[in-house]
């Protein structure tokens, strides 16, 4: 099977390849899409059918080393949410594609993203997996780069590449500490290997800035709201839905599998950074208009989220509690499934927004769902989904990690016991306000009435767009209304990783998923959804019976100011002002001024607002000021003698000699 | 293994650091030169050596390039070139030269330390070699950091030259091929020196380095 995986990449990278010379022709687009869709179901297929563990080793790469291979419960899994959501933007892109300007810029780096994803998940050593994590990062960047006229895409470009740099950096230094003096470059040596406390937790701390700067945890996120949003929709899609969860699969790879048994404490800092990042990415989102930025903010409190879960397991784990830590890391990882769903639909639906209108602002849309009816009901499953409402995944999957942290009072640990509670507080704050802050995005964009002439003479998107669209809201609902299937997929993944598993839900009656036991809780996405659509069938029979049967159209009472335009609808900024009141001070230093003209004034009065972003002013700034003043000190270097030179290089090898004597 | 001939390769490589600290102070070009063949022609005898005792018929072609174009070749071209240059009365001011021999011998007993324990698991002969091979390596870099003309600095590279030849050749199981590129890099970077020091030589009448430095408005 694993055979099977690899031929699909190989063949995404052939279409890489061989796309370069076309793609400026007519029809190259939808040729190159089809082809990765059918490589993408392909793979699927594969990492859906495989059954066991099947391993393969090329002679590719180092010498006497080769390429492994590997395909395990944890890589199955990963490899489903790769190619479903890399299926789904492949079609998607059929339509999509069409509309590109430059169809150059992207043909030839779409299937080598999609190759360089498929490939890190089944890579089974080191040399492997950050070749193929580089290949994921360099063709995401050239994607991300490919209209690089746009203002701002530049700099988003050069600082995605800067923090993939520093990841992928991260990350080869985490292998090289587990690989240890002895040098067992293979995955499954390293396993073997025993770790030392201190050697651990090095790489622990490698890990979780490697594999978290990629997945976008605070504070590494910076440059996710600006690299995702850059990039065509579709590719933002795959950015924000998929090459998130291939970095929680390399922090698990690397945690759960690798790294041996854990310190209870090593779960603080996961689930500290998973809260921050939940909140901060939630209230940036509120605060944002561009709405592919918003999705993008969005995707960073859902991977926070995602290493709460992850956090939980491991401080499960520690205490050898099996069926706990299998509860969380299944939360999580039903979450990460979930979240590849909805919002590779959202920014479906963003993009379709963006073709129609040319316009990610989203206080210059609205009265779109009258133009664009079927994206904007499929854009409103997936804000229900995102925001957990039952029936749909989103609320399966947050359930159960609220689930799991009523679980953690049976931690011996008083530390956890006292944090993991606050953690689920800020966990559903920040649930509390995504759903806010879809109510905002949808209302905005898709209700009331149109703010600009582009989104007045917009039209709907064509079949191939929809159909992703449609498909990715269909999952969601299955996967909300059936969460049991999605749990007991899940399982294998927990019994290889920590040795225990939820009991089978299937087996359930009556479709319901009882994660400890029915005394505790359960929940029936099935009856939800019976009796959410037989209530609402009821009222509206009950309103269209009682209700008044003619439609009466009337002029608005515009209390005496006649021409009432579409500004004076409720805008964006009006519906985040009270979030922005309660937490901006404390979360972006906000403050509003108001200037008001004296009385007899013409001028109008303004409100200004000033928001700071506190990571990147606290952290990254000075980090950047510090590197170019030792740049600005070093740049003497430049212009020294040859003997100069000469005379570093040997004092370097004399002190580096000096030091391997002392050393010994 | 401690008979004759490993009696005798340690003292050729022995030689060989000697002559390198013999080459720290000259301070004449001529003599310089021929104290840089001299180093050539006890390398070529410790290669020849080292091809008997290893029973490596290879090594001897090796010593057969060491004698015939590193001890006569190089050193004829570097006179001619000199005396084309018309520097060939000049007296070098070596600065320090008890510091420098000082810092030589330093530099020898700093790679006996790093080189004796890391190569503990090695064939004596190979180690005792390798550590001299370092010594020499490092007496030539101290040389071309010392030295102000640029001939004497081409003097400092080879014997530098030398002493990776003598670390290669003392380890068994050195492909042919290996000493041949080797050799042949050298040549092209003597090869591309010597026209360099013509150029700086036209531009600057004078071949002391420093006048590069005067040239781009640095003053030490």
């Amino acid at each position: 099977m694993v055979l099977l995986v690899l031929l699909c990449a190989a063949w995404l990278l052939a279409l890489a390849f061989g796309s370069v010379p076309v793609a400026r022709r007519e029809g190259a687009s939808s040729v190159v899409y089809g082809a990765s869709l059918a490589a993408c179901v392909v793979a699927l297929l594969a990492g859906l059918l495989a059954d066991g563990e099947s391993v393969l080793v090329l002679p590719l790469g180092i010498p006497w080393l080769g390429a492994h291979f590997r395909l395990d419960a944890l890589s199955r899994f990963f490899l489903v949410i790769v190619d479903l959501g890399g299926a789904a933007a492949s079609l998607y892109a059929i339509g999509y594609g069409r509309h590109e300007h430059e169809p150059q810029r992207v043909l030839p780096f779409f299937p080598a993203f999609l190759a360089g994803m498929n490939l890190v998940v089944v890579a089974d050593d080191p040399y492997t997996f950050l070749f193929a994590w580089e290949l994921m990062s360099l063709a995401s960047w050239a994607l991300v780069m490919s209209h690089h006229r746009e203002p701002g895409n530049a700099r988003a470009g050069f600082v995605y590449l800067l923090m993939a740099t520093f990841g992928s950096l991260a990350l080869l230094l985490a292998f090289g500490l587990l690989a240890g003096t002895d040098g067992g470059y293979a995955f499954s040596a390293m396993r073997l290997g025993a770790s030392n406390s201190r050697r651990a937790v090095l790489v622990l701390v490698l890990a979780m800035l490697g594999a978290g700067s990629k997945a976008g945890l605070a504070p590494l996120h910076v440059w996710l709201p600006l690299a995702h949003p850059a990039a065509p929709s579709h590719v933002s899609a795959l950015m924000s839905g998929v090459m998130t969860k291939v970095a929680i699969y390399a922090f698990i790879r690397i945690v759960f599998d690798l790294l041996g048994p854990p310190d209870w404490w090593w779960a603080v800092p996961i689930l500290a950074l998973g809260a921050l990042s939940a909140v901060l990415g939630v209230l940036h989102a509120l605060m944002e208009r561009d709405l592919k930025r918003l999705l993008a903010y969005s995707t960073i409190e859902n991977v926070g989220i995602v290493f709460l879960g992850l956090g939980l397991a491991l401080a499960f784990r520690a205490n050898a509690m099996p069926e706990a830590a299998a509860l969380a890391m299944t939360a999580a990882l039903f979450h990460a499934f979930n979240h590849m769903l909805f919002k590779s639909l959202l920014f479906f639906g963003a993009g379709n927004v963006l073709v129609a209108t040319g316009e990610r602002n989203i206080e210059r849309l609205g009265g779109l769902i009258h133009r664009m009816p079927i994206s904007a009901g499929a854009f409103l499953i997936g804000c229900m989904a995102i925001s957990a409402l039952p029936p749909l995944n989103g609320f399966a999957s947050e359930w159960l990690t609220f689930q799991t942290i009523l679980v953690s009072p049976q931690l011996p640990q008083w530390t956890l016991r006292l944090l993991v509670p606050t953690v689920g507080a800020l966990l559903a704050l920040a649930a509390a306000l995504a759903a806010a802050c879809f109510v905002r995005a949808f209302g905005i964009a898709f209700l009331g009435r149109p703010r600009s002439a582009e989104a007045a003479a917009c039209v709907e998107a064509d079949r191939f767009s929809l159909a992703a669209m449609g498909g990715l809201a269909g999952l969601c609902l299955l996967a909300g209304v059936f969460p049991g299937v999605v749990i007991d997929a899940v399982a294998p993944v927990t019994k290889l990783l920590l040795h225990g598993r939820l009991a089978a839900q299937t087996a359930q009656p009556w479709l319901s998923v009882v994660p400890i036991a029915s005394r505790n809780s359960s929940y029936n996405g099935l009856m939800i959804l019976l009796f959410a659509s037989a209530s609402a069938m009821v009222a509206a029979a009950a309103v269209h019976r009682l209700a008044a049967r003619g439609v009466r159209r009337a002029v608005l009472w515009d209390c005496g100011f006649p021409g009432l335009g579409p500004r004076t609808q409720y805008s964006g900024a009006s519906f985040s002002q009270p979030i922005r009141r309660v937490f901006g001070p404390l979360a972006f230093r906000s403050s509003e001024t108001v200037e008001m003209p004296a009385p007899g004034d013409m001028r109008p009065a303004r409100i200004r607002k000033h928001r700071h972003d506190l990571v990147w002013e606290a952290i990254y700034l000075p980090l950047a000021q510090a590197v170019a003043g030792i740049a600005e000190r070093l740049n003497a270097l430049q212009f020294l003698t040859i003997r100069r030179y000469l005379g570093f290089v040997f004092a370097a090898l004399v002190v580096l000699l000096m030091a391997v004597a002392a050393w010994q | 293994m401690h008979g004759f001939g490993f009696d005798l390769a340690h003292m050729l490589a022995g030689g060989l650091v000697l002559v390198s600290l013999a080459m720290l102070y000259q301070d004449r070009l001529y003599s310089l030169i021929n104290t840089l063949a001299v180093h050539a022609v006890v390398l070529a005898l410790s290669v020849a050596w080292q091809a008997r005792i290893q029973d490596a018929p290879h090594l001897y072609i090796t010593a057969v390039i060491a004698l015939g174009f590193k001890a006569i070749v190089v050193p004829m071209a570097l006179r001619r070139m000199v005396f084309k240059l018309g520097i060939h009365r000049e007296i070098e001011n070596v600065v320090g030269v008890g510091l420098t021999m000082l810092g030589a011998i330093g530099l020898i007993a700093l790679s006996l330390v790093v080189m004796l324990p890391a190569t503990m698991h090695a064939d004596p002969l190979a180690r005792e070699d390798i550590a001299l091979a370092l010594s020499v390596v490092l007496i030539g870099l101290l040389m071309m950091v010392t030295r102000r003309n640029a001939v004497s600095q081409v003097a400092g590279f080879m014997s530098l030259e030398n002493g990776i030849v003598l670390a290669a050749t003392g380890a068994q199981g050195m492909p042919l091929v290996v000493e041949i590129s080797v050799a042949f890099s050298i040549l092209i970077a003597f090869i591309v020196i010597g026209i360099f020091l013509f150029r700086i030589r036209e531009r600057f009448d004078t071949v002391d380095v420093q006048a590069l430095d005067r040239f781009r408005g640095e003053q030490r």
